[in-house]
């Protein structure tokens, strides 16, 4: 008996943003599949079990990185960690390729997508809090049209975002910005994160806090002061979780020491 | 138009062709296998190995039209039409890889388990990154475990096939 990890499952690979919508809408139990570097794991674990796996790698048009005059950034969801990496375009927002450069190793940052990353919405992945805090919107996709949705409203939950049956991420967009920080505590280095901060400084400070709640917890300290920023997070009155990793407690002292760090980060380069 | 036509049906098998090291397979394969059964187990080339299956190990890594891969984490259905090389393909006859070699002068490899997936991360650093710096050499093996060798006789080895000069 050959090894046989996953449940069964039906897969197609379509070609056109319009040709996964119609498998998504007319298959129950469909979900889209990007770069599996979650989703296929949690399929071993039967933590999900789809019955039609849309896969999104045959979609050229929701790959690539464009530069908009205005200094915007438009992100196909496809496009893998080491491409933003990589990409001189997304060089326009620096932090951007800075995290993905922390996540996990190169074979996960080979096939591992932005869009995946924010649509698999682990309260522990490094992109939801810094999406937060960059003012990202995400376009989504259905039969009906287009609409976009701010990064702050897409996270509704633990693996829950505003991406409903039927629908689909099909560009996130970044507006320009150099001042940005992330900073966290993670277990190994460039491990699972244990507690995550994503700070803008373009504008009003923005800190998004990452792994002490179902979605990233946004705090606005009137200042880049490292004290002023650790009250305005016990402020928020955080209640993260417990568990092998830290406690409850411990998180919410590491929420404050990752996020004035993100914050110093930041603060900095806008004084550059 | 792309674009306006039907999507393709859903399938639950699918007819697929890879080639692996130069030779062309045709295999039918169930969509919820993975790469790395298809690999070991459809075609016999168990110098692939699994370790965790969780992901995590990197013994299954291979380079995928160009790119370094976890095989325990794609479908093998995914790969229809893809070049893939795994550790079989390195040395052509008995002749091992500058590479294999190292790993060899260097005692680079205690049990061996983690060595294919180690072979395959360093052949894709050293092609894109001839020379790497220490922390380049460490962060390419980053996605692979090693339990034996605690790590430096494998850094060495990558090192020494780099041209660059290592303790010894």
């Amino acid at each position: 008996m050959p090894a046989m990890l996953l449940r069964e499952v039906e897969y197609a690979r379509p070609t056109s943003v319009e040709q996964a919508l119609s498998l998504l809408r007319e298959h129950d139990g469909a979900r889209a599949l990007a770069g599996g570097q979650t989703l296929i794991n949690v399929m071993k674990a039967r933590a999900a079990s789809p019955d039609v796996l849309v896969d999104l790698n045959g979609i050229a048009q929701l790959r690539g990185i464009d530069l908009d005059p205005d200094g915007t950034l438009r992100i196909g969801p496809m496009t893998t960690y080491t491409e933003l990496i990589r990409s001189v375009e997304a060089r326009a927002r620096p932090i951007l390729g800075e995290v993905c450069a922390q996540i996990a190793d190169v074979q996960v940052r080979n096939r591992g997508t932005i869009g995946g990353n924010v649509c698999s919405s682990d309260p522990t992945n490094h992109l939801p809090p810094l999406m937060v805090a960059v003012g990202a919107e995400m376009t989504i996709a259905s039969a009906d049209g287009e609409r976009t949705v701010p990064a702050a409203d897409f996270f509704l939950g633990v693996y829950m975002t505003a991406v409903g049956p039927g629908e689909l991420v099909t560009r996130i967009s970044i507006p320009p910005g150099r001042h940005d920080g992330f900073a966290s505590i993670p277990i190994g280095k460039d491990g699972t994160c244990i507690v995550n901060a994503a700070a803008s400084a373009n504008g009003d400070l923005r800190v998004a806090l990452g792994c002490v709640g179902a979605v990233p917890e946004v705090v606005q300290p009137p200042s880049a002061e490292p004290d002023v920023v650790r009250e305005a997070v016990r402020a928020a009155a955080l209640d993260p979780p417990s568990d092998v990793h830290a406690s409850a407690a411990y998180r919410r002292h590491l929420a404050e020491v990752v996020a004035a760090r993100a914050v110093q980060q930041a603060s900095e380069r806008a004084r550059d | 138009m792309e674009g306006s036509s039907a999507p393709p049906a859903v399938e639950a098998s699918k007819t697929i062709t890879v080639e692996i090291n130069g030779t062309s397979y045709e295999r039918e394969v169930e969509a919820r296998r993975l790469l790395v059964h298809l690999i070991r187990d459809d075609l016999d080339l168990t110098g692939t190995h699994v370790g965790c299956d969780t992901g995590n190990c990197g013994a299954c890594s291979v380079i995928l039209d160009g790119t370094l891969v976890k095989s325990c984490m794609l479908l093998a259905v995914q790969a229809d039409g893809a070049s893939i090389e795994t550790v079989e393909g390195l040395a052509e006859e008995d002749q091992l890889t500058e590479l294999q070699q190292a790993f060899s002068d260097h005692h680079a490899l205690q049990c061996g388990y983690c060595t294919p997936g180690m072979l395959m991360s360093a052949t894709a650093l050293l092609r894109e990154n001839p020379r790497p710096s220490d922390d380049e050499i460490a962060r390419a093996i980053q996605g692979n475990i090693c339990r034996c060798t605690g790590y430096w006789n494998i850094f060495k080895a990558i090192k020494a096939a780099s041209g660059q000069e290592v303790e010894a």
